[in-house]
């Protein structure tokens, strides 16, 4: 590596770090706008015109308030255990692709390139449940306590179906490396398509692995008052949330290159407005924002499941649907080669379809059963 | 249900039973209750709630003042239906005095009781979906409040703790127009009442989280003493609009809605349908609403006319008692259950002669549905818990007194 690699490696990763932070701190913003839309509220508006100096605001705050201790911590864990989240968040969102080789004045849109992009980005996440629970555990409280165990729980029952729902996709494409995907959706068309079980399992998924409704166990306030978080103020709690945010933006930017196609747009617009599918960063961040989107929709739309509904969920519907995406399209990619895989994308359209009837049937009965028993 | 069984704990490992503290400050303990929970892991082996936070000495404030003066305590224990209370102290005292109160007045006294009964069982849904994590129907069931609440300022000037009805009758008559105000609301609250029950009913993640939860049966109801719709909800059909009537309830149709599930998810249909019946009555009375008086014309009761007072020196002399003593019931004790938002509210009052009462008895629904959660809460999840008391709905001035 010579120097000028890694001055301008370090420059991307720097650059990139505090694109993430500004987006995080007007994230915040944008979610409590909308929030408030859906909710009937006006949300934040006073802090310059239309509240966009909120986050400002927001931030100076948390940085100036008194950082409460609590007696009963582990000193060293709990200084670290923010640590570890924020750095694993920040980190992840490197190995994403944002634009063409070169398109960055000369330099690659990217930190890092590695060729087990998808798993690297997959285990790196996943360590930053360590920062969540190792927080619930140093800070000494119980409420604490309980959200870190419910953290570690669900990492245990989304984990497997997640790492599986994308393996059919690694199948279809024969690497792990994110750029490769990109570049073939590029000449074979977008992954969503194909993979539209893989695609539904991989967002569920990301829901609960950045902790949003419905699955925010391990910080659900109405229970656990804030959960890991309950502890911890000014600074510290900043970068909590500022990992669950850039968590978020990580997650949407990988959902949109693995099912999305990632920084190149839609093909067929190209007739219209001639390269416009290749136009630079536009569209990765128009299918972040779609993302981002809904998380916030959900957030408002849903209710929180229970503890044992998220690690059912995850072992009993997301694990096998997910294994049955994988061994569907390996059936297909080793019995039928050649074949255009737009048929695996309708033979998957039918059995999700399928699956979501037969679902619906299945909790039906489930709950006709627990009414029953409740009658005892 | 299965969910509810622990799992079989190895004999290798040691576990510790966890005593979880929570409230009286918590995002969920709807008020200052505070719940000393004992825990296995995240499942809940026993509650013992702690109660009095908000202990105000309500009856023996009352023991103190006339009983003209005791309608302002009565709303202020349950401050989400405050009619229900308000009704219930007025209707015993007037017991207690042989009152004749004239029917307008017991129309509008029906019409705020239901109007009351919707206001509570909106801040119910809003607050109860919030417990479980839903955000917005908390914001949507609070827009039909604050118009019920609108309607009650209009009616007398105060949205909360209204001290409206009076012994004898009530403190003045409708305002002009307010008649058509309330059609327009409960048009416009038979569209929402649809949107609020689709809110619970079909989402299947409430669905999943209520659906036997808490599960008590009509038994251990009874057992408990529970009242009103959590009562219903395990399948007994009291409510005494129809069991006692009072106020002309006889004479209006409508349904006590019963489920027999007994479990979290009942309770919140039963609210749900019925605000339903509360919209109906409210419809009736105010097809049978007329022009009349509005207060006993008992000048040992009620105050006389305001013009009299220049004439008459009788009127003066009546309004002088009233004012510096107020009236004497006769020796006795008088108990009229009502049915509130939250069940079975009444006020046993025992008179010596005297203008004040000589011992003021609140019977609190919430105060009695709280036990159920001794009962109910145990065996589920932590989460279920918060479910269960959000079910039980109770308001802690009522608890607490």
């Amino acid at each position: 590596m010579t120097a000028a690699h890694f001055w301008i490696t370090l420059l991307k990763a720097v650059l990139v770090a505090l694109a993430l932070l500004t987006t995080f701190a007007y994230m915040t913003l944008v979610e409590r706008r909308l929030l408030a839309r859906m909710q009937i509220r006006r949300g934040p508006n006073r802090v310059g015109p239309l509240g966009l100096l909120q986050p400002l605001a927001d931030a100076i705050k948390s940085v100036f308030k008194e950082d409460v201790l609590a007696t009963n911590r582990d000193r060293v864990v709990f200084f670290l255990a923010p640590l570890i989240s924020i750095t694993t968040a920040l980190t992840v969102f490197g190995a994403i692709p944002a634009g063409r080789p070169g398109g960055f004045f000369g330099a690659n849109p990217w930190v890092f390139n590695l060729d087990i992009g998808v798993i690297f980005i997959l285990a790196f996440t996943s360590l930053g449940v360590y920062g969540i629970f190792l927080a619930g555990w140093a800070s000494g409280s119980k409420y604490s306590l309980l959200g870190g165990l419910r953290s570690s729980a669900q990492v245990i029952s989304y984990e497997l179906g997640q790492g599986l729902s994308i393996l059919g996709l690694l199948i279809l494409v024969g690497s792990a490396n994110l750029r490769s995907i990109v570049h073939w959706q590029y000449h074979h068309g977008w992954l969503i398509a194909f993979q539209l079980i893989g695609f539904a399992c991989f967002l569920i998924s990301s829901f609960a692995e950045t902790n949003r409704t419905p699955f925010d166990l391990p910080e659900a306030e109405q229970e656990l008052v804030a959960g890991y978080l309950t502890e911890y103020s000014s600074l510290k709690w900043a970068l909590f949330q500022m990992s669950e945010y850039v968590n978020m933006i990580t997650a949407s930017a990988l959902i949109s290159t693995l099912f999305l196609g990632g920084y190149r747009g839609p093909a067929f617009l190209d007739a219209v407005v001639p390269g416009i599918s290749g136009w630079p960063y536009l569209w990765l961040l128009l299918k972040i924002a779609l993302f981002l989107f809904l998380f916030i929709w959900v957030r408002a739309t849903f209710p929180r499941l229970r503890y044992d509904q998220l690690m059912r969920f995850g072992w009993k519907v997301l694990f096998p649907v997910a294994l049955l995406n994988a061994l569907l399209t390996a059936a297909f990619v080793g019995l039928l080669p050649g074949l255009s895989p737009w048929i695996l994308g309708l033979v998957s359209l039918l059995i999700l379809i399928a699956l979501l009837a037969l679902g619906d049937r299945l909790l039906a009965g489930n709950r006709k059963l627990a009414r029953g028993s409740a009658g005892d | 249900m299965t969910t509810s069984t622990p799992l079989p704990t190895s004999s290798l490992l040691h576990t510790e039973e966890m005593i979880l503290n929570v409230g009286p400050q918590h995002p969920s303990t709807h008020g200052v209750l505070r719940l000393v929970v004992h825990m296995d892991g995240e499942y809940v082996t026993k509650v013992v709630a702690h109660m009095g936070y908000l202990h105000t000495g309500f009856e023996k404030t009352m023991e103190n003042r006339t009983y003209q003066q005791n309608v302002t305590y009565a709303p202020r224990t349950d401050y989400l239906h405050c009619f229900g209370h308000e009704l219930a102290y007025v209707l015993s005292a007037e017991r207690l005095l042989g009152a004749e109160v004239p029917v307008r007045a017991q129309l509008v006294r029906v019409l705020l009781h239901e109007l009351g009964r919707i206001h509570s069982h909106l801040v119910f849904i809003g607050t109860g979906l919030l417990d479980l994590g839903a955000l917005t129907p908390f914001f949507y069931a609070f827009r039909e409040k604050e118009m019920v609440q609108d309607l009650f300022e209009e009616v007398c000037g105060y949205r909360m703790n209204q001290g409206y009805f009076r012994v004898g009758g009530l403190y003045r008559d409708l305002p002009e127009g307010f008649e058509q105000h309330v059609r327009a609301f409960i048009d416009h609250f038979d569209e929402k009442v649809d949107e609020y029950e689709a809110l619970f009913r079909e989402n299947p993640i409430f669905v999943d989280r209520a659906t036997g939860v808490g599960v008590l049966s009509a038994a251990q109801a009874k057992d408990l003493g529970l009242t009103g719709p959590n009562l219903r909800a395990s399948g007994v059909p009291l409510d005494h609009r129809k069991a006692n009537p009072y106020c002309g309830y006889a004479e209006l149709d409508f349904e006590v809605p019963v489920e027999s599930a007994g479990d979290c998810f009942a309770r919140f249909v039963i609210r749900g349908a019925e605000m339903r019946q509360s919209a109906r009555i409210v419809r009736q009375v105010l097809d049978r609403l007329e022009p009349g008086p509005i207060r006993d014309p008992n000048r040992k009761i009620s105050l006389p006319p305001r013009q009299e007072l220049e004439t008459s020196m009788e009127a003066v002399i009546y309004h002088f008692k009233l004012v510096t003593e107020g009236f004497h019931p006769p020796l006795g004790e008088a108990y009229v259950p009502v049915e509130s938002a939250r069940g079975e509210v009444g006020y046993y009052l025992v008179s010596d002669g005297g203008s004040v009462p000589y011992r003021v008895k609140i019977r609190a629904p919430s105060f009695v549905n709280l036990q159920a959660l001794e009962v109910a809460g145990v065996g589920g999840q932590f989460a279920d818990l918060i479910t269960v008391v959000a079910s039980l709905d109770p308001v802690l001035g009522d608890v607490d007194r």
